[in-house]
């Protein structure tokens, strides 16, 4: 254990305190992606090929320049060359070379005094394409005589003879499989389909770039990590990272998807073109066609049972496409697989794969939701098949601390089990249901992120702290990083104020991705505000004429630590830090790590649906999220992450899907249309938070933000069976399909 | 020796062995170790592992401590959401 630990016996720890932004949002003075204005700004548009496929024969923007306000027009060849790796990769996306590589991929963008001026400047834009073979789907991607996108691309994991859209491929396991499934009592193989879903945050991409011709600049932007839009923008502008200033604005959402750059180096070419800031807003059909949705996956899962449960081999293949690039998430979806249970033999096999579709970016567990749908679903057809409560089984195979990993290394302490006894005990788990109603269970597991974290706290001279972070608060990290370090110091939580600051004020801090940011930044937050409470008692120790070591902090005061140090009454915070400036100048306190000790958080979920016969409509009824949060922080916030995970997943599950034509174009790309669940849709999402510590966190802290997104998909599928007794196994399972599915069986 | 599990499609560079042993006393001797040891894994490495050591995910930490006991695994990057 890196720190002091301390589970229990807390004072702010475990509270529900307001959020500390609270009052800016909801009275619209915070200020978001698109609320940023400069003098002399210009506003952006994007070009965007109407192909899903195209040679880039001739790009004229000669009739757009000729308008009056128009002020600079950017094409690839205002990018530097030679770039290699994932920044060609990003700079490819954020802007075309020679072809087109999907729908809605940039190919030029134009910069002009007004917005309707620049809109109508990039309909004036003449390119000239030479329409090429397209494919969408990842299984047709992969089949002899499908256009190749990027022949040569694929890296050195590729065996000889497979289609060159694949780019990479992953093999791994342990045991010996054939005795597993020679073992089982039945042995059951299904492939499962799942269609790429967006993020759906409400705020689309959004910045204000400035950068001159000296090669300096900045940008203020809407985005889960500025570090990393610093890092990337530089990269495909050829500058130097310290030369570009970025500041985050608040955040309307992400869920991963802002954790890339699409228009950000864009607005900065503009502006090094025009010699003005530019700003640029996606609009939301550009935010589906041309940001980065999730993988669509087509899995093949086979596995082994006892009668009696016993889960005695299992062996996984996916193919995913993650757009035309590489990296779709194929790595952290095997690993999830069978993460949830104890398997003597298992066997994973993963092919990443090029289609005509935009770049994939993380979406909340990237991977691990796909391939809960194939596997839990599975799971609960053998439950079924065998007459086995599916809960119980899942309890009788699941991992603990000691258990090896189906990835491979021993898990350390983890709150599965814990999960599953608190599911089973859930009065929902025994509720009775109605006509045309059915329940579903499944469980999830997300192995959560530490990663680079810097974070700075400074003494005020009235005994108030500001901690300075460098993870945007996306889901109320300002409200759990006061209350850590209010512990931490034994101060009131409205004493601490915490802010998220600019890639100039801290060293580089990864962003809030990973469920990293309660975890680590939490964990550094602890560490910097004790430092200040360390000189504190220096502080104090001097003026007592005491050493220090004979100083203890408690309850926000120096305090001598026993009869032997002296009869002194305690300093309290305040009285210390006003006289600060003549008692040794400035107190503050900096901590910087890559922590290692994030645990990972499992989850299992219930829920109750009931299917219209007649329509194939779904109704959620009840929903119970049971997940493991280590320690939860400000318990209302872990709530809504859990509800929010099970809210897009159900989403995932019932609605959602990248629709497109035979042309290779996105068929829906307005919210009517991509269709995500409102409040109307959903009933109040009921949440039972366990608390398993992890040794890795002062506090016991697990990430809790992505796992609650990984067993809806399953746990509506084995719900949807249970009502209708049809097992639907692509998703999503809209109504249309329901209904097929019904008339099929007859 | 330090014994470092690898996943199955790296056998091909390490002679057909799933685990490989080498002198290390820190994650970075250790992968240096490999490198030297299967020049092959140069660029998987170079691309981007984690090492988990006794159920730890360790992402770029060189310096943390590995023994011969540890169990080793070198695993693919890992990144979330």
């Amino acid at each position: 254990m890196p720190l002091d630990s301390k589970t229990t016996g807390f004072k702010y720890i475990g509270t529900r305190p307001d959020r500390p932004d609270g009052i800016d949002k909801v009275t619209g003075k915070a200020r978001y992606g698109a609320d940023a204005y400069a003098s002399g700004m210009l506003h952006g548009v994007m070009v965007r090929s109407p192909h899903a496929h195209a040679k880039i024969k001739k790009i004229d923007a000669s009739k757009a320049l000729a308008l009056k306000g128009v002020k600079a027009v950017v094409t690839r060849a205002d990018f530097p060359t030679g770039l290699e790796g994932e920044d060609w990769n990003i700079q490819e996306n954020c802007m075309a070379g020679e072809v087109a590589l999907y729908d809605g991929h940039a190919v030029a963008a134009v910069a002009a005094t007004s917005l309707l001026l620049a809109r109508e400047a990039a309909k004036l834009i003449e390119v000239e394409y030479e329409v090429l073979p397209h494919v969408t789907d990842v299984d047709e991607a992969m089949k002899p005589g499908a256009p190749a996108i990027r022949a040569g691309a694929a890296d050195y994991s590729v065996p000889e003879g497979l289609h060159p859209n694949v780019m990479r491929y992953i093999e791994y396991g342990h045991g010996d499989l054939d005795a597993g499934f020679a073992a089982a009592d039945l042995v059951m193989e299904n492939t499962y389909k799942t269609e790429a879903a967006h993020q759906g945050y409400i705020e689309p991409h959004a910045c204000l770039a400035q950068l001159g011709s000296d090669g300096k600049g900045e940008m203020w932007v809407c985005t889960q990590g500025h570090w990393f839009i610093r890092r990337m923008s530089a990269a495909v502008l050829g500058i130097d990272v310290a030369n570009l200033r970025v500041t985050p604005s608040e955040i309307g959402g992400g869920f991963g998807g802002k954790t890339t750059v699409f228009v950000e180096p864009v607005a900065l070419a503009l502006s090094r073109k025009a010699g003005k800031p530019v700003k640029m807003v996606m609009t939301r059909s550009e935010v589906l066609r041309a940001t980065g949705p999730t993988s669509s996956s087509s899995i093949d899962v086979k596995m082994g049972m006892k009668k009696d449960g016993t889960m005695t081999a299992a062996k996984v293949t996916m193919r995913m496409q993650g757009g035309a690039f590489p990296m779709a998430p194929i790595d952290s979806a095997l690993d999830c697989a069978f993460s949830c249970y104890n398997i003597p033999a298992v066997h994973h096999e993963g092919y990443d794969v090029l289609a005509n579709r935009p770049k994939q970016a993380a979406y909340r567990a990237p991977g691990s939701p796909m391939a809960a749908f194939a596997t839990e679903s599975l799971v609960d057809e053998m439950c079924r098949a065998l007459k086995l409560d599916p809960l119980k089984t899942r309890l009788k195979n699941a991992s603990r601390e000691g258990t090896k990993a189906s990835f491979g290394p021993t898990f350390p302490r983890i709150g599965l089990v814990e999960t599953l006894e608190a599911a089973l005990a859930h009065p929902h788990y025994a509720a009775p249901l109605g006509p045309n109603q059915g329940r579903g269970v499944a469980s999830g597991y997300w192995m959560n992120w530490g990663g680079e974290t810097s974070v700075s706290a400074a003494l005020g001279e009235d005994g108030s702290v500001t901690v300075s972070v460098g993870t945007p608060d996306i889901g109320g990290s300002r409200a759990s990083m006061a209350l850590m370090a209010a512990e931490a110091l034994g101060i009131p939580y409205e004493n601490v104020r915490v802010n998220v600051v600019d890639t100039g004020s801290l060293g580089v801090n990864e962003p809030t991705h990973g469920s990293r940011a309660t975890y680590a930044t939490g964990l550094a937050t602890i560490e910097a505000v004790k430092q200040i409470s360390t000189k504190l008692c220096q502080r104090a120790a001097d003026k007592w004429g005491i050493p220090a070591e004979a100083v203890i902090w408690e309850d926000g005061c120096a305090k001598p630590s026993g009869p032997n140090a002296g009869e002194f009454p305690p300093l309290a915070i305040g009285e210390l830090a006003a006289e600060m400036g003549g008692t040794g100048g400035p107190i503050s306190g900096h901590f910087e790590a890559t922590p290692s000790g994030h645990g990972g958080s499992f989850g299992t979920h219930i829920v109750d649906v009931e299917v219209d016969p007649e329509t194939g409509y779904t109704s959620v009824l009840r929903y119970t999220v049971v997940q493991d949060a280590g320690k939860a922080i400000h318990p209302a916030y872990v709530e809504g992450q859990f509800q929010g995970g099970a809210a897009q997943g159900i989403g995932w599950a019932l609605n959602e899907e990248y629709i497109y034509g035979a042309d290779g174009r996105l068929q829906n790309t307005v919210f009517l249309d991509y269709r995500i669940p409102v409040a109307s849709d959903l009933p109040m999402i009921d949440t039972v938070i366990v608390e398993v510590p992890n040794p890795g966190h002062p506090y016991g802290v697990r990430g809790v933000g992505e796992t609650g997104i990984t067993p809806p998909l399953p746990a509506v599928a084995n719900a949807v069976h249970a009502a209708a007794g049809v097992r639907l196994r692509s998703l999503p399972m809209s109504p249309p399909r329901i209904l097929a599915a019904i008339k099929a069986k007859g | 020796m330090v014994k470092v599990h690898l996943w199955s499609g790296l056998r091909r560079f390490t002679d057909g062995a799933d685990v490989v042993e080498v002198e290390a006393k820190t994650v970075g001797e250790m992968m240096k170790a490999l490198v030297e040891a299967h020049p092959g894994l140069d660029p998987v490495i170079k691309a981007g592992v984690s090492v988990s050591v006794d159920g730890k995910l360790i992402a770029r930490g060189l310096h943390e401590q590995v023994s011969d006991d540890s169990e080793v695994f070198l695993l693919r990057q890992l990144k979330g959401g």
